[in-house]
């Protein structure tokens, strides 16, 4: 019964907050509601037995891609009423298009009768599923799993390639100028008379 | 009963209103971006679901990759946003027209 009431209440909050993200006039607020929606479908993934894609989607997604688009959003200066011209000029099509889709993948789902989850049967497997999650991981999954750290590295270094830009008035270090320093060239020996300085 | 159709009806809503807010918000890259968000999300939610309902953690571990592909395409899209912006002023799908495509 609880089960039941968890996951029409994740359902509807991840629904709605889906919606929001797409409506809300504050890109900001976009941002926030996105927050929700996959707090929401963690739930939801936690209740199909999943714990450890649940745990990943906050961490990642709410705290890694979430707090990106925050940042992004609110450090770019733009007039963001200008961008929702077009708004009220697709909706219309955008909706009739959106229904046609949903209709074909709802009838897409239903046609193959399915049965209850796994998660809701009594567990055979006594082993946790982060355990066999990482089992999976580093013996059959492991070439692809070396590539999703390949991709993200690629990903990194892109970004800061892309974003970093050299700035003229910069201050940076030469290292060849400094290795080629000699003392010879760098330091100077002088014998002043009592009472007077050394001019520089 | 929570039966995978249930699963199965929830994440097609879900990548349906990433669609629309595609084709709604067809000026602002940022909520484009978000939109695919959403629509990776639903597909993972459609993996998890399988994966519970097959009994075979394969759904688990592609879902890992999704995240992983997701969290690589917000950083690489939102660093070209930002230098877009920089170069145009603006971020207006419209004024990507360099390329006269």
């Amino acid at each position: 019964m609880i089960a039941i009431l968890a996951f029409y209440l994740f359902a509807t909050m991840t629904i709605a907050s889906a919606v929001l993200v797409i409506f809300a006039r504050n890109p900001v607020h976009s941002v926030l509601w996105l927050i929700v929606a996959f707090f929401n479908a963690a739930g939801l993934m936690l209740m199909t037995g999943a714990e450890f894609i649940a745990l990943l989607l906050v961490i990642v997604y709410v705290g890694a891609v979430a707090v990106l688009f925050l940042f992004v959003v609110m450090m770019l200066d733009i007039d963001f009423s200008q961008l929702r011209s077009g708004f009220t000029r697709n909706l219309p099509f955008g909706l009739l298009i959106a229904l046609v889709l949903l209709a074909e993948i709802i009838v897409a789902a239903n046609a193959r009768g399915a049965g209850p989850l796994i998660a809701d049967r009594p567990p055979e497997a006594v082993q946790p599923n982060i355990v066999a999650l990482g089992e999976a991981m580093y013996s059959r999954f492991l070439f692809p799993f070396e590539i999703a750290g390949l991709i993200l590295l690629v990903a990194m270094v892109g970004a800061i390639v892309l974003t970093h830009r050299s700035r003229g008035d910069a201050r940076g270090q030469n290292v060849s100028r400094q290795i080629d320093r000699r003392p010879q060239d760098a330091v100077e020996k002088r014998q002043p008379k009592v009472g007077q300085g050394v001019e520089l | 009963m929570i039966s995978l159709t249930h699963y199965l009806t929830v994440a097609a809503i879900l990548f349906t209103i990433g669609v629309l807010g595609i084709f709604l918000n067809r000026r602002n890259i940022i909520l484009m971006l978000m939109a695919i968000e959403l629509i990776l999300l639903a597909v993972n939610i459609n993996l998890v679901a399988f994966s519970a309902f097959l009994g075979d953690l394969t759904g688990q571990v592609f879902a890992m990759f999704v995240l992983t592909v997701a969290a690589a395409e917000a950083a690489i899209g939102l660093a070209i946003l930002v230098i877009f912006f920089r170069r145009r002023g603006s971020i207006a799908v419209d004024d990507a027209d360099r390329m006269r495509g």
